[in-house]
């Protein structure tokens, strides 16, 4: 007790010579190597499909703006999902229901806004797709709220609850619509799915990606304020710098590609002949972000906030490193997991509206497999089955690598059976070099 | 030593059983400020059962718990806090994925205005509390399962320590721990002691709770055997307690 109390540093800072440049490059900046990792992984597979297009087909197709904006579209309902897998994962239970809850979800929104809602309000009146997903929202949320009474409540093992809601959801949705495909979507609606319409264009691209950058700012502004506030260490000015540029070099050149993504000409024909003119010479329409990706966006920035600012989110973690020391802590850990498994419900009724939206039709195939999909993107962006450990960013950015092999094994042509082989061989690859990963860095 | 007035914790027949076993059979120990009891026995003999009613983890049978003479329910862990009653568990109760500051607030988060966690002031808060508990402690910024056993105490006696206890229950502090830990801990037990806090002790070595302890509770297969005011009984006093179950001619 006779010592003065330690400097308030984490780390001592004579640690810092003896490191070589990249190791004291990644703690100046604190820059999450797994994220890196990825990245570079993503950025792998971009390249090498392209290449591979390029050389054996005569044509690379993959990094087009048409194909990655189609990629960010395709992504969008996996990855709002795995947002909420994270969670289920990192408290040590797994939902295998997802891709039933989607189907259903789906349908009874398909349903409700192609035969119930227009006898009342009429054809594509503007609240139809507001209470559409208003409803198919809250029938997830029910749902998942069933699911997490009786893992949590009833005692029942997640792996069987969800297993059954894969069967009875699945067979529900069926018998929803006696077997039929619910077509075409509320108009509105089918904005929420992307598509030439459901973007928000140039100017709204813009203002998104200044939005963004904005945000990056602040962000990084606060931090250091912060740290001031608690005397604790301030990263090196370039550091900020570097971070600053990546992270609004990043947004800037996402809006870059989205908007010199074209409309096709079919659209812009029936574009103009509804306002009654003639297509004019040369005229270039972005296509800019699509909704459905702002809204996997949002979701994502919004479960961050949820997982590493609020008690919530501590909680979570806790139950998933040491339920029983969460439980002496006083957390509520039945609540807990009842409101998870709600949270994750929400979160498929949201991607079911997407991915309807996206077929314009609620058919009974909607989902099927999308549980394994979310599943293996939650787990391929580092989220521990044994618990405890899992980001939202790593989440969707798991959907996106798994996304980018499937869409770009299509485009070079694989047949669907060595889609199936390589995504399998590729998601336990994934997974033994995160546990190598983990293992080194202890 | 005979203790007057009211008692900080008196647990009064209190019983629990699990499947038919009677883990804990009609028993009562009480607890007065600035006294630290000894609960001793063989593994299995109630001890940690009995304990636990009082922190929450269990719910008791039968019987009634009072606090300064209050009758209290205490159904969950979070009624014991609110009674300023903090437990140090013989496995510490930590989620090894989080870091020492995580762990210290876990369930009692500081939050800013607006609802959310506030990371660096926790922090700052658990380096102020182990600057006194443990000078050496440096590892805030990783999970505590890259800590040390002696470590791993002090985090978990800081979660104690740091919300102004008032009952402190210690299930085998120092099992884990080497003889300068041990030592460590023996001194924080006196200081708090100092400081007007109640500690109900579980200890398996009875040097330890010759030193520590002014009385000791023994138990034996769920039911207690006697409690004895340490200054009066020998160590083999207290070791015929806990083998043959039998409370001392002198002491009785």
């Amino acid at each position: 007790m006779t010592e003065a109390p330690p400097p308030m540093t984490a780390r001592a800072p004579s640690a810092d010579q003896h490191l070589g440049p990249v190791a004291r490059f990644l703690r100046a900046t604190e820059i999450d190597t797994r994220l890196l990792g990825m990245a570079g992984a993503l950025l792998l597979i971009w390249v090498g499909f392209h290449l591979y297009g390029a050389i054996f087909n005569g044509f690379g197709a993959f990094l087009t703006p048409r194909n990655l904006w189609n990629l960010s579209v395709q992504t969008s309902s996996i990855g709002i999902m795995a947002c909420g897998m994270v969670l289920i994962i990192v408290t040590r239970n797994i939902d295998l229901s997802v891709g039933a809850m989607l189907g259903v979800t789906a349908m009874v929104m398909g349903i409700l806004q192609v035969e119930i809602l227009p006898d009342y309000l009429g054809l594509g009146h503007p609240a139809i797709w507001i209470i559409t997903v208003v409803v198919g929202m809250t029938l997830g949320t029910a749902i998942g709220c069933l699911h997490g009474w009786l893992i949590a409540y009833r005692g029942i093992p997640s792996f069987i609850v969800t297993l059954g809601g894969l069967l009875i959801w699945r067979g529900s949705a069926f018998l929803a619509a006696g077997g039929k495909t619910i077509s075409p979507v509320d108009q509105t609606f089918a904005l929420l799915g992307g598509g030439p319409y459901g973007a928000v264009g140039a100017t709204g691209s813009w203002i998104v990606g200044i939005l963004g950058c904005l945000g990056v700012l602040w962000m990084l502004r606060a931090g250091r304020v912060n740290r001031h506030k608690h005397e604790f260490p301030q990263r090196p000015m370039w550091a900020e710098a570097f971070l600053a540029a990546i992270g609004c070099g990043a947004i800037i050149g996402a809006a870059l590609l989205v908007n010199s993504y074209p409309w096709p000409v079919g659209i812009l024909k029936q574009y103009y002949e509804r306002q009654g003119l003639p297509v004019p010479e040369g005229v270039f329409i972005s296509h800019g972000f699509a909704i459905p990706v702002l809204i996997l966006i949002t979701v994502g920035i919004l479960m961050t906030i949820l997982m590493t600012r609020t008690r919530f989110g501590r909680y979570v973690f806790a139950i998933g490193g040491n339920p029983e020391a969460a439980t002496l802590a006083g957390i509520n850990t039945r609540w807990m997991t009842l409101k998870i498994f709600a949270l994750m419900g929400m979160l498929a009724g949201l991607s079911g509206a997407v991915a309807s939206a996206r077929l314009n039709s609620a058919t009974n195939a909607l989902g099927v497999f999308d549980e394994l999909y979310v599943i293996a993107a939650a787990v391929i962006g580092g989220t521990s089955l044994a618990g405890g450990i899992g980001t939202i960013y790593g989440a969707i950015m798991g959907a996106l690598v798994f996304q980018s092999l499937q869409t770009g094994m299509v485009l070079i042509g694989f047949d669907t059976a060595v889609q199936q082989i390589v995504v399998g061989c590729v998601l336990v690859l994934a997974v033994y070099l995160d546990n190598f990963y983990r293992s080194r860095s202890k | 030593m005979t203790k007057t007035g009211t008692p900080l914790v008196e647990m009064r027949d209190i019983s629990i059983s699990f499947g038919g076993i009677k883990a804990v059979d009609h028993v009562t120990i009480d607890l007065y400020p600035g006294e630290v009891v000894g609960l001793l026995g063989h593994n299995g003999a109630g001890k940690s059962t009995l304990i636990k009613c009082l922190s929450g983890a269990y719910q008791k049978d039968a019987g009634q718990i009072f606090i300064n003479g209050e009758p209290v329910e205490i159904n969950n862990p979070r009624d014991a806090r609110a009674q300023n009653i903090e437990t140090i568990y013989q496995t510490l109760a930590l989620a090894d994925n989080l870091d020492a500051a995580s762990n210290l607030f876990l369930g009692r988060e500081i939050v800013s205005a607006m609802g959310f966690v506030d990371e660096s002031k926790m922090e700052s808060e658990t380096r102020k509390i182990m600057a006194r508990l443990n000078p050496n402690f440096r590892k805030f910024a990783v999970p505590v399962s890259a800590l040390s056993g002696g470590q791993r105490q002090s985090v978990a006696i800081a979660r104690a320590v740091y919300f102004n206890a008032r009952i402190l229950i210690m299930d085998e502090p120092t099992a884990a721990l080497g003889p300068h830990e041990t030592q460590m801990v023996s001194e924080l037990i006196q200081e708090l002691k100092a400081q007007g806090l109640g500690i109900f002790l579980i200890e398996h070595d009875i040097h330890n709770v010759m030193k520590l302890c002014d009385r000791a509770s023994v138990m034996k297969n769920g039911q207690l055997v006697g409690t004895v005011n340490v200054a009066d009984v020998t160590d083999e006093d207290l070791l015929s307690m806990i083998i043959l179950g039998k409370k001392p001619a002198k002491a009785a």
